[in-house]
């Protein structure tokens, strides 16, 4: 068995060298002209400085480009692929198939990782895209534990899953924060508050709290619980699962390089010292992120023991 | 002023007049037989309706393979083609039986799928060559490079996302030569629409497998939480916060949309009734042939504006294809207008001879009641209610039982699938 590896998103090129040390294996890094509900924001100055730190510590760096894109930035992702051409990062993250149109008449050569979230839903799209050039494809987070091993047995390209934090779970181009504020008529209202990036909206009847932000892409739902499966990493082990995601987006530097270290140490148990290791310190493992959680934040599983009907 | 495309055959000029010569296809949604053959005798071109598998709104009523065939035939008769929506984001267990599905749609001569997963796409290319595949909105295709992206894999036609505005088809057009479908009227997605579980996250429903609950439409409280404090930034008596879209209506967008050379242009709703079906279907093709016929003298009426809003339980904006939408095509604490005209009965027949009319009731009317009769065929006209018969000629003052077959004497020519309304006072 192999060892998954361990996927972050860090705030800063500061934070980096931390999530460095706490055991990260690879970084999603990028800009939000390009990326969607990234954690930090990294110019392509700022990709190539991260990039020089982590190959340095032969670690991975992708570049998020997983935009919905419109026709104003069809342009700029041309000139942004042939930069990040340049530097040589490991690989470029992708929803829009104007990315593999770009790619291909660039002649770009950087790997491509399929990740378009909501709608990653069965195996045969990975390996669509795959034959279209995608050398991993990231799973949608509503997918049950037996769906993500299914994928697994029949998938070509690589696979991720992320196994700790917020997922989106609603993306509008419209501004819907400051179209709310302007409605009573209160513009300023929003612009005072837009980097804060600490909006919730209170859902009363199932007692709901769900990060709202505004963004060159519109505006971002978020889901109520941080998603937290280190105590529960066996079966995607097993399974065989080439990437664990831990999503930061909206959490601190401080929460991000702690939990990334405890996730570091789960992997370590298992494909290090065994199973049973694992099995002994989960509980532990959960509980020190339990301290540090956020209030508002509760932890759950996401959907992975979750069946939805239609 | 209109951007003029000068690359695709849209117009030309006879006789000294500019005439539209492509004219778009006007696309109906259709939840039931019923509505689709109202649909097509309305004026639709095409209709697009729901499978029992494979398809969104799976609440619905949806049309099993026999009932497909018999719309299939009954549109063939005006040259109208119908679509199937296939559209869900399939899961592994969803994927059996795709195959066959695909080749009976295929048989019964449906013309093509509206599609979002590649897994569908590449199975019907597979198994039912012959049905067109055109992306589904489920794509949130939103840029002329992703447009080329799936003629390159040999797509049909496109179905834009709700958010690309007119600019943006325009260079679409430009860049690639593929169809394009628009919506044009009815309710919408605030999200981009296949990028939304707000419904899985709330209820355990699969919002891309059918199951969507439309928790957009709920009411919110928006707080802020600054150093681990909840502060609400809305005060007693504001409106809560809302996402709830006004439902699109472009019916003055239509000659923009034409000389741009839109392929077609589609209007939303399969879960709607037939008096609105036949309402909107039938405007929309009064305006996109009064354009097409004389481009240069046309002017919306205001009458085919008043008859749209004589189905319209929700305000309406232009979203998106004239522009952002601003706050002002968003409802917040917003009632929603009730609808002045109620569908009372639709027409079974009319005896020449005898001046009475068969009709099937769909809602509560009575002798001395206002009511209104429109079609294709008629010039829509109000009169009162006379005496009102059974289907056994026994009198009756009121016709308060769904579905039931009444009679009545009017003095004008009614046909078969017109539709009366009754004022609502």
């Amino acid at each position: 068995m192999t060892k998954p590896e361990l996927l972050v998103t860090p705030k800063s090129v500061d934070h980096i060298k931390a999530l460095l040390d706490a055991g990260a294996d690879a970084f999603v890094i990028g800009e939000q002209k390009f990326g969607l509900r990234l954690a930090g924001e990294f110019s392509v100055e700022q990709v190539k400085e991260a990039t020089e730190l982590i190959h340095s510590s032969n670690k991975k760096v992708y570049v998020a480009v997983n935009a919905l894109f419109h026709n104003d930035r069809i342009d700029a992702l041309d000139d942004y692929l042939r930069e990040i051409q340049n530097i040589g990062v490991d690989a470029l993250i992708f929803g829009d198939p104007a990315v593999i149109v770009a790619v291909r008449e660039l002649g770009i050569t950087i790997p491509l990782h399929w990740n378009p979230e909501t709608t990653a839903t069965n195996w045969f799209q990975a390996n669509y895209w795959a034959e279209r050039g995608a050398k991993r494809a990231v799973l949608a987070r509503e997918l049950s534990i037996d769906e993500i091993v299914e994928i697994k047995e029949n998938a070509k390209p690589e696979i991720e899953v992320q196994i700790h934090g917020m997922t989106c779970m609603f993306q509008s181009k419209r501004k819907l924060l400051g179209n709310y504020f302007l409605y009573r008529g209160e513009a300023m209202e929003i612009e005072n508050r837009k980097e804060n990036k600490n909006m919730f909206l209170h859902d009363k009847e199932r007692k709901n709290k769900y990060p709202i932000y505004e963004d060159l892409n519109g505006t971002h739902i978020f889901s109520p619980n941080d998603m937290c499966l280190i105590d529960e990493l066996t079966e995607l082990f097993e399974a065989g699962i080439d990437s664990l995601k831990f999503d930061g987006v909206l959490h601190s530097e401080e929460y991000i390089t702690t939990v990334t270290n405890l996730y570091r140490q789960a992997i370590d148990a298992y494909f290090d010292q065994g199973e049973e290791v694992y099995e002994e310190i989960k509980n532990e493992l959960l509980e020190k992120i339990e301290e540090i959680q956020p209030p508002l934040r509760p932890l759950d599983t996401g959907f992975i023991f979750k069946e939805t009907v239609y | 002023m209109l951007q003029l495309i000068e690359n695709e055959k849209i117009r030309e000029t006879v006789n000294g007049k500019r005439v539209i010569t492509k004219k778009p296809e006007l696309l109906a949604p259709a939840g039931s037989l019923e509505k689709l053959k109202v649909a097509v005798h309305y004026g639709a071109d095409a209709v697009f309706i729901g499978g029992q598998e494979f398809g969104l709104r799976s609440n619905a009523s949806n049309f099993t393979i026999e009932e497909m065939r018999e719309g299939v035939e009954f549109a063939k008769k005006y040259g109208a083609v119908i679509y199937v929506t296939t559209n869900i984001f399939a899961h592994n267990e969803n994927m059996d039986g795709l195959e066959e599905y695909l080749q009976a749609i295929e048989e019964v001569g449906v013309k093509g799928i509206i599609v979002a997963d590649p897994l569908i796409i590449e199975t019907c290319r597979r198994v039912a060559p012959k049905l067109e595949i055109h992306l589904s909105t489920q794509q949130s295709l939103s840029n002329w490079k992703a447009v080329k992206y799936w003629k390159q894999e040999g797509l049909h036609r496109v179905v834009l996302a709700r958010e690309v505005g007119a600019e943006e088809m325009r260079k679409m057009k430009e860049e690639v030569d593929i169809e394009i479908e628009a919506f044009v009227h009815g309710a919408m997605c605030i999200a981009y629409s296949g990028r939304c579980v707000l419904s899985n996250h709330m209820t355990a429903r699969d919002s891309n497998r059918g199951g969507c609950c439309q928790s957009c439409r709920w009411d919110y409280d928006l707080y802020e939480n600054v150093e681990g404090e909840e502060q609400a930034l809305f005060q007693d008596g504001d409106a809560p916060f809302a996402m709830s879209p006004k439902d699109l209506k472009l019916i003055e967008s239509i000659p923009h949309m034409i000389e741009l050379g839109i392929d077609s242009l589609k209007v939303e709703g399969r879960m709607k009734s037939i008096h609105y079906v036949a309402t909107v279907i039938s405007v929309y093709r009064k305006v996109i042939d009064a354009y097409c016929a004389d481009p240069e003298n046309f002017k919306i009426k205001k009458e085919w504006l008043e008859e749209l809003d004589r189905c319209a339980n929700r305000a309406t904006a232009s979203s998106f294809f004239e522009g952002e939408p601003s706050y002002k095509q968003q409802m917040f604490g917003f009632n929603a207008p009730k609808m002045k005209w109620d569908f009372a009965g639709l027409v079974l027949d009319y005896d020449q001879e005898t001046g009475i009319v068969t009709l099937q009731q769909r809602n509560y009317f009575k002798t001395g009641d206002t009511i209104e009769f429109f079609g294709p065929d008629i010039d829509t006209f109000t009169m009162e209610v006379g005496q009102i018969w059974d289907e056994d000629n026994n009198e009756m003052e009121v016709a308060n039982h769904p579905l039931q077959i009444v009679k009545f004497k009017v003095d004008r020519p009614l046909f078969k699938y017109n539709m009366m309304r009754k004022e609502n006072k």
